[in-house]
């Protein structure tokens, strides 16, 4: 009944609830907006072409999927052409125009040793853009896999992978992978590891939820009558039926993916210089702000923002769309 | 039925949650003993650097002791955690507890005022959003508190830095008061640091004081109480507003947890010296034993706020308290 409304706790670990079965009442009713509507419901009468089709149709009309999709699109262009777009090298040093205030010249000013910002912002795109995918999808791939058995096989796989899932989520996801990332060094491999790692037990919890749901229908009572493998009744008969809430949780993670990899480039444990990074730029250049260089900061700032919200305003058109 | 086990069940159900919070603070401490001390391979190598001589590496590595077996280094870890003593700091020579509690006690002193400000703030944005539900006071609400809530500490830190403290000089940069400051001085030097976090809880508590007002407004004894024609402001007082806050109550609570960990990058943003400056400094230097403990300590912390939320829901709301009853 109360089944996935645990998915949304887990982004701040709002969820301390563990998983005790399927009535396991969520610690907080209501709170799950990523409700794990749009699975096999409905779909007696209507091909599921045709949903899908209205579905998308129902996306494309969304306002707010539009604009999310035309930032994301920005940021992509800028990701893979940034340095043709860049108006200066995003790595040459100018030490005489050092600390310049935004102008006609440099639109977003230039930092302490004379860097145009605004080419560091355009550049700065690639590396994020590369990561947050990378480790959501893998994520996405290995928590699928973790909530399917968990919640198909049940019995002591749900248990000791619960309780794990538990341990690594009493801590906030920055520091859990910031304490990975200390201890063996930040590399693009490691964030990809740390993080796609740590989201997968967040995702699984996700779909563990999804799949208590499909477990007692007709179709895997067939299934498991016409003695299908277990591997083929998981990714055969119940994942094309929860994909719904996967997509929405892979938006989401996607959204936090890059809040942690920023985060930890901010505390300088990320993409290292002098490759141009929003997070990085924004720490080393962050002491000059009492100084009143605001623009070395603010514009790396305003390009997180504007990327994250972005990806938010897209699952939740997404997630819209679902539940309809 | 049940009425006559009740005492009993609720002590039974949280002695069993209480058991699953220590098994799940054995496999925290197992994680963060992994990623610590055995992931980093070689401290002593880490410490001195690359010319230091191979003999002198051994020596430093017999020195701290993580030459002895796994089992041994952990073991000794926990006891000592056990009896209260939380290691000894690698860059400092002293007992890492010195350092640690001080920081945790100023990281909660800017906690407790980001909790002040967000806290009735939000539940009257929330409640303002279910009141109007739908319309665009609803939307504005929910979509700009919810966007906010997505964008990390220092990119909404660097924003709030550069419009009151730059341009409207209303407020200072830093977060530490000149010493021996008065304490509304020292609490004005909290106030924008306390902001982006206010700004990332806002949205949870908001979204979940809204959803408890509406089941609320939608429920039977508020249509009974609307229809044996009690006045609007006294219906939303007396029935709708007593039954909603309640799961926003525990959100609030397992949401400590969460602050503890969003102090982590607003004190580096800020240079307030809490207990998440007082991790990257031991990262940086590559500190194990405090960056360890310091972990180890925020995960107790959101433990217990978890442990505390899930009680506190328990206890005030009696359905899940029977529904768990097996």
């Amino acid at each position: 009944m109360n089944a996935g409304e645990e998915s949304l706790g887990s982004v701040s670990g709002a969820s301390g609830i563990s998983p005790e079965g399927p009535d396991a009442p969520g610690l907080a009713p209501g709170l799950g907006t990523l409700a794990t509507a749009g699975g096999a419901g409905g779909a007696l009468d209507v091909s599921v072409g045709r949903i899908r089709r209205e579905q998308l149709r129902l996306l494309l009309h969304s306002k707010a999927f539009i604009v999310g999709a035309l930032i994301v699109l920005w940021w992509v262009v800028c990701a893979v052409f940034g340095p043709l777009l860049a108006p200066y090298g995003a790595t040459s040093p100018n030490i005489l125009s050092g600390n310049l205030a935004p102008s006609s010249a440099h639109w977003f000013g230039t930092n302490a040793i004379g860097e145009d910002v605004l080419s560091r912002v355009i550049v700065g795109a690639r590396d994020i853009l590369e990561i947050a995918p990378l480790a959501t999808l893998l994520g996405t791939a290995l928590g699928t896999t973790i909530g399917l058995a968990q919640g198909y096989l049940r019995g002591a796989v749900d248990m000791v992978v619960g309780r794990i899932v538990d341990a690594a989520l009493a801590l906030p996801t920055v520091i859990v992978a910031f304490l990975f990332v200390v201890a063996v060094g930040a590399k693009t491999i490691t964030l990809v590891v740390v993080i796609g790692f740590v989201f997968s037990l967040i995702i699984a919890r996700t779909v563990r939820t999804a799949v208590l749901q499909e477990r007692e229908l007709d179709y895997l009572a067939a299934a498991r009558l016409r003695n299908e493998s277990v591997l083929h009744v998981m990714f055969v008969e119940i994942l094309p039926n929860v994909l719904g809430p996967i997509l929405v949780e892979f938006t989401v993670r996607l959204g936090y993916a890059i809040f942690t990899i920023a985060t930890l480039s901010f505390l300088g444990f990320g993409v290292q210089l002098p490759t141009p990074d929003w997070g990085a730029d924004i720490a080393n250049n962050s002491g000059l702000l009492a100084a009143g260089y605001w623009w070395e900061t603010l514009f790396p700032a305003l390009a997180i923002a504007s990327l994250i919200i972005a990806i938010n305003l897209i699952g939740d058109s997404i997630e819209a769309v679902l539940i309809q | 039925m049940q009425h006559r086990k009740e005492g009993t069940e609720l002590s039974q159900y949280a002695s069993k949650r209480l058991g699953l919070a220590l098994v799940t603070l054995v496999l925290l401490s197992l994680i963060i003993f992994y990623a610590g001390q055995v992931l980093p391979g070689n401290p002593g190598r880490a410490i001195l650097g690359n010319l230091a001589s191979q003999q002198a590496v051994a020596a430093l590595n017999h020195k701290l002791g993580v030459d002895r077996p796994l089992l041994t280094q952990y073991w000794s870890w926990v006891s000592g955690i056990v009896r209260g003593n939380l290691g000894t700091s690698y860059q400092y020579q002293a007992p890492v507890s010195s350092f640690l509690f001080p920081a945790l006690g100023r990281s909660l002193k800017l906690a407790a005022v980001a909790f002040v400000i967000v806290v009735p703030l939000s539940i009257l944005g929330g409640v303002i959003a279910a009141l109007n539900r739908g319309r665009v006071v609803d939307r504005l609400i929910s979509t700009t508190s919810l966007s906010l809530s997505t964008v990390p500490e220092f990119v909404s830190g660097i924003v709030l830095i550069v419009v009151f403290a730059i341009v409207l000089k209303w407020l200072p940069v830093t977060a530490s008061a000149p010493d021996g400051s008065p304490l509304f001085t020292q609490l004005r030097y909290l106030i924008l640091p306390a902001i982006p976090l206010v700004l990332i809880l806002f949205g949870y508590i908001a979204r979940m004081a809204r959803t408890g007002t509406i089941e609320a407004l939608d429920s039977d004894y508020v249509r009974t109480a609307t229809l044996k024609g009690l006045p609007r402001r006294v219906v939303i007082r007396r029935h709708v507003l007593r039954n909603s806050l309640l799961p926003t109550i525990t959100v609030i609570a397992t949401q400590t947890g969460y602050l503890i960990g969003g102090l982590f990058v607003v004190e580096n943003l800020f240079v307030y010296p809490g207990i998440g400056r007082l991790i990257l400094t031991a990262a940086n230097d590559k500190d194990f034993p405090m960056l360890e403990a310091g972990v180890l300590v925020i995960g107790v912390v959101y433990l217990a706020a978890t442990l505390v939320a899930d009680l506190l829901y328990t206890v005030l709301n009696p359905r899940i308290r029977l529904g768990k009853a097996e």
